[in-house]
């Protein structure tokens, strides 16, 4: 299109739109745009987010600096992906998303700051961030007292809701029961020892699982024991897991110590590719990475996603996620949630015709998702989301080979009743 | 205890004696390099564990090159990787000497801060070079797995390399600070600095060597640490703090309180740990630390010395 084309189309839009003051300032603006069914800025961002007439903002906060940035950098990168995706497919509304990036820097109340500047300064329309559960508890009051919208990725303990969150990751339930039930079918398994590191999600998670195997499947709890973060030496304790002999070892156990654990496991003569079972709900393809796959093989995992699994969506999303990233990306389970945020908050605000917070909040729940790369998954009243539960058994390159899934979605239920 | 056969539990007593043998010899490796350079300089090496971890990329960096490049002397590569640690580490430790902690001498609370801050930008720059994620180390297929002595004794392979490395690597520093010419000196400047430098020792020359010395002890350490813990930007943090432990306790100056030091704080912690849990050990260990370095507060060893 010339000049003199582009010039005439405009005088025959501002003639057709001119005596709205909302499109007279789109047009203003002096970006063309033809045929599409653009809702107003001022109708659809009635809250004073920063949304122009073609885009709008929003903020990834991570550590991508400090201990977390092993985790989180994945999470990162797959926000951007889905970003970059939607804003080729058109972006939300019309608006092109352009991302603020904050770096929490593995510090809880600077994720606090830097979520209080995000909905502040820059009043972001969503933000997607935080990884591990204490940085989501210091944000959390802030998003509830300035009103944002928080798309959180990673699984957690559950025993928790918010008008300003979404949870993209399983809470503990959705991820312990399914497995738990699968191993003492499958394995005949009849002793558990359980296994983590000392801070609130594995023993949470830990006591859930107790919970289920001694009180609702009347089998035994052999053992338990928790390391602080960091710990680096496991011999004491696997010479405790030898003694009782354990049908299971149930490992929650997180970071740099799980590097040490898997390797001294190994190194201890435990095979886990025959004789012992191994479950954990901790270790993703990101934490094989480091672990070696030579270390963990034969281990199961219970997660809600595989780089490995064959459904159509994930064979898109594999491949772009590298083409984007670089072909040594490994994507885990928490990485796969990350990406759900950005569609799941289009969708929502498609549905709900709106940016405003709470309008997206009121329609979330319900909205779903087709195109995830684990499948399909939808979001629950308690702004959890519902998804299958799956077995992956680890092998020696690093990957999942899917074992088991749930057949149907497995309802999130972060107050568990009869777990707490 | 019951329910348990005696061969069950003797095969345990026998495997839980030889953890808290691996345990000694991770705490004394960790801690060998900073006694020497805390106990010779005074100096508060803050980045000893980001030392640790350059000597445990290195080992990456070899497992690598020998994989693609000399697959035939790959079974080997390990103790390539060892003395390249050394060499790393060790000039890293010289030039940190000489641009940074020689300015700082006699001022031990901004020798802490500065360490510190090179610590900060280490785990930085191994961010930036290596990416934030660990990197897992492949091992020779000799070096991984368990030797069985019986049906219920298994000894870890890694273990034992690791155990005869520490007695190889604390011989060779006895060695040279007892036996060397080098070492003599270093015992001089340690006990009265002054008077060395009168006698005609070049006193900067010893600090720097030392310095270096103990880093690129610590770059061995890290080395060996590959086989049973993380390689990552921060894995360093890791350490720091036992290592501190272990050279604080055993009192600043003395290499046998060192070596004392890590044995009692091993011992006490992985029969606590079988019997407790990870957690309440470390508490436990913490606190009879804290109590006995109350009553001595030059820790277990001490050396005259004159300041």
């Amino acid at each position: 299109m010339n000049p003199q084309d582009f010039d005439e189309s405009r005088r025959r839009l501002i003639k057709l739109f001119g005596q709205t003051a909302a499109a007279g300032a789109l047009l203003g603006s002096g970006l063309p745009v033809f045929g599409s069914a653009k809702p107003a800025t001022a109708a659809i961002n009635t809250t004073g987010l920063a949304v122009t007439d073609t885009t709008v903002k929003v903020g990834i906060l991570h550590s991508i600096t400090g201990t977390m940035s092993i985790s989180e950098t994945g999470s990162v990168e797959a926000e951007k992906l889905a970003i970059d995706q939607i804003n080729a497919g058109g972006g939300i509304l019309g608006r092109k998303i352009e991302f603020i990036q904050e770096d929490g820097a593995s510090d809880w109340p600077t994720f606090a700051e830097k979520a209080k500047k995000l909905l502040v300064q820059d009043k972001v329309a969503s933000v997607f961030g935080c990884w591990t559960s204490a940085s989501r508890k210091a944000v959390l009051p802030v998003f509830e007292q300035y009103n944002g919208m928080l798309y959180y990725p990673t699984f957690y303990e559950g025993l928790e809701q918010s008008k300003n969150v979404i949870y993209t990751g399983q809470e503990a339930t959705q991820q312990i029961l399914a497995g738990l039930d699968w191993v003492i079918k499958e394995k005949g398994a009849k002793t558990f020892y359980l296994l983590g590191s000392d801070y609130i999600w594995p023993r949470t998670s830990n006591k859930i699982a107790r919970k289920h195997i001694v009180d609702h499947r009347g089998l035994q709890v052999v053992g338990e024991d928790y390391f602080p973060l960091g710990s680096t030496q496991f011999n004491s304790v696997i010479n405790k897991i030898k003694l009782k002999k354990p049908d299971v070892i149930y490992a929650i156990i997180v970071g740099g110590s799980n590097v040490a654990f898997y390797k001294q496991l190994k190194a201890a003569g435990i095979d886990m590719t025959k004789g012992q079972t191994l479950m954990t709900i901790s270790v993703t393809e990101d934490e094989i990475h480091g672990i070696g796959g030579e270390n963990i093989v034969g281990a199961y995992a219970c997660m809600k996603y595989f780089q490995s699994l064959d459904n159509p969506n994930n064979k898109a999303f594999v491949p772009a996620f590298k083409k984007m990233w670089g072909d040594d990306a490994v994507i885990g389970d928490v990485t796969q949630a990350a990406y759900l945020g950005p569609w799941l908050w289009k969708l929502t605000a498609e549905k709900a015709g709106s940016f405003d917070i709470d309008k997206i909040a009121a329609a979330s729940p319900g909205v779903e998702f087709k195109g995830a790369p684990e499948g399909y998954v939808r979001i629950h009243e308690n702004h959890h989301l519902w998804s299958k539960t799956r077995v992956g058994r680890a092998r020696a390159d690093g990957q999942y080979d899917l074992i088991y899934e749930t057949a149907d979605l497995v309802e999130p239920n972060p107050f568990p009743k009869g777990y707490q | 205890m019951g329910g348990y056969s005696l061969t069950e539990l003797g095969s345990i007593f026998t495997m839980q004696a030889f953890a808290g043998l691996i345990l000694f010899s991770v705490f004394l490796l960790m801690a060998l390099g900073l006694a020497i350079i805390f106990g010779q300089m005074g100096v508060i090496n803050m980045a000893h564990g980001e030392f640790m971890i350059l000597g445990a990329y290195v080992t990456f960096l070899c497992s690598h090159v020998f994989s693609h490049w000399l697959p035939w002397a790959y079974p080997g590569y390990f103790f390539v990787a060892m003395l390249l640690a050394f060499v790393a580490s060790g000039a890293l430790g010289l030039l940190v000497e000489w641009a940074i902690v020689r300015h700082l001498y006699h001022r031990p609370l901004d020798t802490l801060l500065a360490t510190w801050g090179l610590s900060l930008i280490l785990q930085q720059i191994y961010r930036s070079v290596f990416g934030a994620r660990e990197v897992g180390v492949e091992l020779p297929q000799w070096m991984m797995g368990s030797w069985s002595l019986s049906d219920t004794i298994q000894v870890q392979i890694n273990g034992l390399f690791v155990v005869a490395l520490t007695i190889l690597i604390t011989l060779g520093v006895f060695l040279i600070l007892f036996r060397s010419r080098w070492g003599l000196q270093v015992r001089a400047v340690t006990v009265n600095r002054t008077m060395s430098g009168a006698v005609g020792i070049n006193t900067r020359r010893i600090d720097a060597l030392t310095f270096a010395f103990g880093c690129g002890i610590a770059g061995i350490a890290g080395a060996a640490f590959t086989m049973i813990g993380s390689t990552g930007p921060t894995a360093g943090q890791l350490y720091i703090v036992d290592t501190f432990l272990v050279v604080v306790f055993g009192g600043a100056q003395s290499l046998l309180g060192t070596i004392a030091s890590a044995f009692t704080i091993s011992q006490a912690q992985s029969t606590l740990e079988f019997f407790t849990s990870g957690s309440i050990a470390k508490v436990i260990t913490l606190l009879v630390v804290i109590g006995i370095l109350m009553l001595r507060p030059q820790g277990l060893f001490v050396l005259k010395v004159r300041k």
